[in-house]
């Protein structure tokens, strides 16, 4: 979708402001708003794509103007919503009371079945590649251009390099394909590439962009032959 | 004065802790989360998993060419070597800086970055401006962090709009002969990996 998130190229945002000397964490809710991923995700409410699509729904001034955690907050909320997980006067109804009692923390309870699972998960992950039969409709080499109709909900088909022609400069086998994946129809394995793109092809002569290239992650059923 | 906080005065901070609280307490609850996931999670990526993981790794390729070698064809399997993997960097690709390309790092769509290299992203990487800036104008970016390169360098820029995560090894810098991995991994910053950053010449500190 043509959402807030799709932000490569766009102009106005000013300077980077990177924060000296940055903690890892800025308030103690960030930590619990971080391992709720892996346990919402474990209990059903949402995949990592799904969870970008919610993300991706984010009232686009909230977007912009919102922190990385709230993303989630927001993601988490919805899909944990659909998914019986949280109901919405409850958990109004909550947020008013500890706004009232501020002093007063979550219950706290073990979940040594999750400790568990986390010590196992965080070491390696959630591997997205996914063997296939199907053979690859490009190679390294072939120059290609990004389909460019919109879609209307998740995609990894980034604005910035619709219609346009670069080359493959790697083909990466069979993953897990997000636009299929977010929405419910499966996992759904398509080839992935890497394709490049003259930084003229895409921007022209601007300054900044003299002499680059750029690299981006495209499935498959993004691209055509040129 | 009223029982109830008055909204006005109540931070958007104030707010947001509120409800992950309120969140949590369901959570718990319903058996989904426990306070000693929490702190395992946070532990990790407060404590372990850093930074100083990914400036192993490049001090190792800097004095093992075999080592670089297995690091360039398959950045997965060779930081495993180092015990070094998880999540959000189930496949890796480390980027070979020279004298005549450097690359950057980005994630236009969404935030992606490798977990298990340099831990959680800093706000800077995840905010509109960086993502936005950096697909377009990485000399303007790199500018910002102090880094000037001649406009003969080719800018590689890497958007990591799959699930492969990008990082850069960097150049290792001039006055570090006969150094110890150790005081070379001391050199390796964050931004460097990234690529907004070159590794400074110790001589130039």
């Amino acid at each position: 979708m043509d959402g807030p998130h799709d932000l490569g190229g766009r102009h106005g945002f000013g300077s980077i402001n990177p924060e000296y000397d940055e903690p890892v964490f800025h308030a103690d809710w960030e930590r619990s708003v971080l391992t709720m991923f892996p346990a919402m995700a474990g209990a059903g409410a949402f995949n990592l794509d799904k969870f970008r699509f919610g993300m991706e729904q984010i009232p686009a001034v909230e977007y912009l103007s919102s922190t990385y955690y709230e993303h989630w907050m927001h993601a988490m909320i919805q899909w944990g919503t659909e998914a019986g997980i949280f109901d919405p006067e409850d958990l109004e109804r909550r947020t008013q009371h500890y706004l009232d009692h501020p002093d007063e923390a979550a219950p706290k309870a073990a979940n040594a079945d999750l400790t568990e699972a986390l010590k196992q998960l965080l070491p390696t992950g959630m591997d997205c590649r996914r063997e296939s039969d199907a053979e690859p409709r490009f190679s390294v080499g072939d120059r290609v251009r990004v389909l460019d109709h919109v879609s209307t909900t998740h995609t990894r088909r980034a604005g910035y390099v619709r219609g346009r022609v670069g080359e493959v400069v790697a083909a990466h086998g069979t993953y897990v394909y997000p636009d299929s994946n977010a929405v419910g129809l499966g996992e759904d394995p398509h080839h992935l590439y890497t394709v490049r793109f003259t930084a003229r092809e895409l921007w022209g002569d601007e300054p900044g962009a003299r002499n680059a290239v750029n690299n981006i992650d495209l499935w498959e059923p993004y691209l055509e032959a040129t | 004065m009223s029982l109830h906080h008055d909204h006005s005065t109540i931070s958007a901070d104030d707010r947001i802790a509120a409800r992950v609280k309120a969140m949590e307490a369901i959570l718990v609850e319903k058996g989904i989360i426990g306070t000693d996931a929490i702190d395992y999670m946070s532990s990790v990526y407060e404590n372990e998993v850093g930074p100083q993981l990914g400036a192993k790794i490049v001090a190792r390729a800097w004095v093992d060419p075999d080592f670089r070698q297995r690091l360039l064809v398959d950045a997965t399997e060779a930081c495993k070597e180092m015990g070094v993997s998880g999540m959000q960097g189930e496949e890796m690709i480390a980027l070979e800086d020279t004298d005549t390309v450097h690359n950057m790092v980005v994630c236009t769509l969404c935030s992606c970055y490798p977990w298990p290299v340099l831990g959680l992203p800093p706000n800077w990487y995840k905010y509109p401006a960086y993502r936005a800036r950096t697909a377009r104008d990485p000399r303007g970016v790199m500018a910002e962090f102090g880094l000037e390169l001649p406009e003969s360098v080719e800018i590689r820029v890497w958007d990591s709009s799959a699930e492969l995560r990008y990082w850069v090894l960097p150049q290792r810098p001039a006055g570090t002969e006969g150094w110890s991995e150790e005081q070379l991994a001391e050199l390796v910053t964050r931004d460097s990996l990234i690529g907004v950053a070159g590794v400074a010449s110790p001589k130039a500190a």
